[in-house]
């Protein structure tokens, strides 16, 4: 079946398998390999994105449920050269080890922000409870998720 | 990881839909939230896959006389944030806003979550205490049915092959008082064991009570052993004691794993009967 689907600004039009996941199509048509796939369980958001404004599990998106509609990964945050601010905290903050949940991680953060500006701890370990991470103890995820909404 | 090979098709209209999802092998897809985990692991092949996503007459909340009429498409986080779900049955947007993780609230829809009735799940308990009805639309017409006769078993539902679930309707609140309480798989944050209780209060005695449990059982099961415990009483702790103590006894089939073994559920499903009771009273 025939997609058109905007990645991070750019439109591409596929051919696709009605089962390819929009994870696949985004780390194997597109090569966008930010996304992760950390589990087959829908449980560990690595391979959370954006689409159409709303946070979501590409694992769990079909492509063809994708068509017609934008997606934002992790490449796409940047503008102008410049990491986006939630990209910086992580850094400053010392938010990740391995680095393999940190695009999930990240995205749900900017997701979690647009709805929440000013989280509490509370609400923004909440806000992550779909995102799994073996390295950090979380600590310090918490800790640039705070820092990015200038709540510090 | 990927599923095996299906048909998908894009319905154009409900009655599209209800005729795509007639044929052998044919499912409904929503959210997906349900049927694409299940797929990935190949526990389930359908042959097609019938999209109802964009199908605008499944879509929206709204309230209608006395009940609120929440379309079947409507998500978990939509239910959550709306405000007439909120003044009209606050239990089911406070068990929406607990379902898994913020993505599956923007994916996961209330029609899909209880056609499939996973025993894990929170929605079915809470419109069953609520009293909701399920309007479903098939080739052989329009039905509406009550929560007590939709949930039938393990995933099993009333619902006849091809039949769609089209919206969800529920009885005002109105002057009662609601909760759910839920113990969360700290993994899937599926429930392990959920209650929802509405109660009616007046002159400070419970006059009227409806108790469910989902979680611990392999359907959403109302007790009246545990509704009669808090009828007549001042909701005091000797009342919320005997109340659990009769929740607990009262359910015959509970189900056990290697989290939460049997016994474990059943004693919580007291516990959680009492946290919804003060949760409701609040
Ligand atoms: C990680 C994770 C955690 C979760 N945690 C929870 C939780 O804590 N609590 C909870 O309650 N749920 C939880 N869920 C399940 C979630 O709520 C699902 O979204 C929901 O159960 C199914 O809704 P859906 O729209 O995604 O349905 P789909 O997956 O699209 O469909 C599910 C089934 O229902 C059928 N169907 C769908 N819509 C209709 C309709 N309108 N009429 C008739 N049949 C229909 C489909 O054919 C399919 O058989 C979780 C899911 C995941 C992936
Ligand atoms: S890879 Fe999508 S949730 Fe784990
Ligand atoms: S930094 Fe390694 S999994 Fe989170």
């Amino acid at each position: 079946m025939k997609v058109s689907i905007k990645v991070n600004g750019t439109l591409y039009e596929r051919e696709v398998e009605p089962r390819m996941l929009l994870v696949h199509f985004l780390r194997e048509e597109l090569g966008l390999t930010g996304t992760n796939v950390g589990c087959d369980t829908s449980q560990c958001g690595a391979c959370n994105v954006h689409l159409n404004g709303q946070l979501v599990k590409s694992c769990t998106c079909l492509a063809v449920q994708a068509d017609g509609g934008e997606v934002t990964t992790i490449e796409g945050l940047k503008s102008n050269g410049h990491l986006h601010p939630m990209q910086e905290a992580f850094w400053e903050k010392h938010g990740l080890q391995c680095g393999f949940c940190t695009p999930g991680m990240i995205m749900t953060s900017v997701a979690l922000l647009q709805s929440n500006p000013h989280p509490t701890d509370e609400e923004i370990r909440h806000g992550l409870e779909g995102n799994l991470c073996r390295c950090t103890g979380y600590q310090n995820i918490v800790a640039a998720v705070k820092a990015a909404a200038g709540t510090k | 990881m990927y599923p095996s090979n299906f048909d998908y098709q894009r319905a154009a209209s409900v009655a599209d839909a209800i005729q795509k999802g007639s044929s052998d092998g044919a499912k409904f897809l929503a959210g997906g939230h349900s049927l694409l985990p299940a797929l990935k692991l190949r526990l389930n092949e359908p042959e097609s896959l019938v999209d109802i996503a964009r199908l605008d007459a499944l879509k929206g909340i709204s309230v209608t006389g006395s009940s609120v009429r929440i379309g079947a498409l409507a998500t978990h986080a939509q239910i959550a944030g709306s405000a007439d779900v909120k003044k009209h049955a606050p239990a089911l947007a406070s068990a929406c806003g607990q379902v898994g993780d913020p993505a599956v609230r923007n994916r996961g829809t209330l029609g899909g979550n209880l056609a499939h009735t996973d025993p894990a799940s929170d929605p079915p308990t809470v419109v069953l205490a609520l009293g909701g009805k399920l309007h479903l639309q098939g080739s052989g017409g329009n039905r509406v049915v009550a929560a007590e006769d939709f949930f039938l078993d393990l995933f099993t539902t009333d619902l006849h092959p091809g039949e769609l679930i089209t919206a969800v309707e529920i009885p005002s609140i109105g002057q009662a008082k609601s909760a759910y309480a839920k113990m969360a798989h700290p993994a899937s944050r599926y429930a392990v064991v959920g209650v929802c209780v509405v109660l009616e209060v007046s002159g400070g005695k419970c006059s009227k009570a409806r108790v469910a449990v989902g979680g611990a059982t392999p359907k959403a099961t109302l007790s009246a052993a545990a509704a009669n415990a808090l009828v007549g009483s001042s909701l005091d702790t000797a009342a919320l004691d005997a109340a659990a103590q009769a929740l607990s006894a009262d359910l015959s089939d509970v189900m056990g794993d290697v989290y939460a073994p049997e016994d474990y559920r059943r004693a919580m499903a007291g516990v959680y009967l009492k946290r919804a009771v003060r949760a409701a009273m609040g």
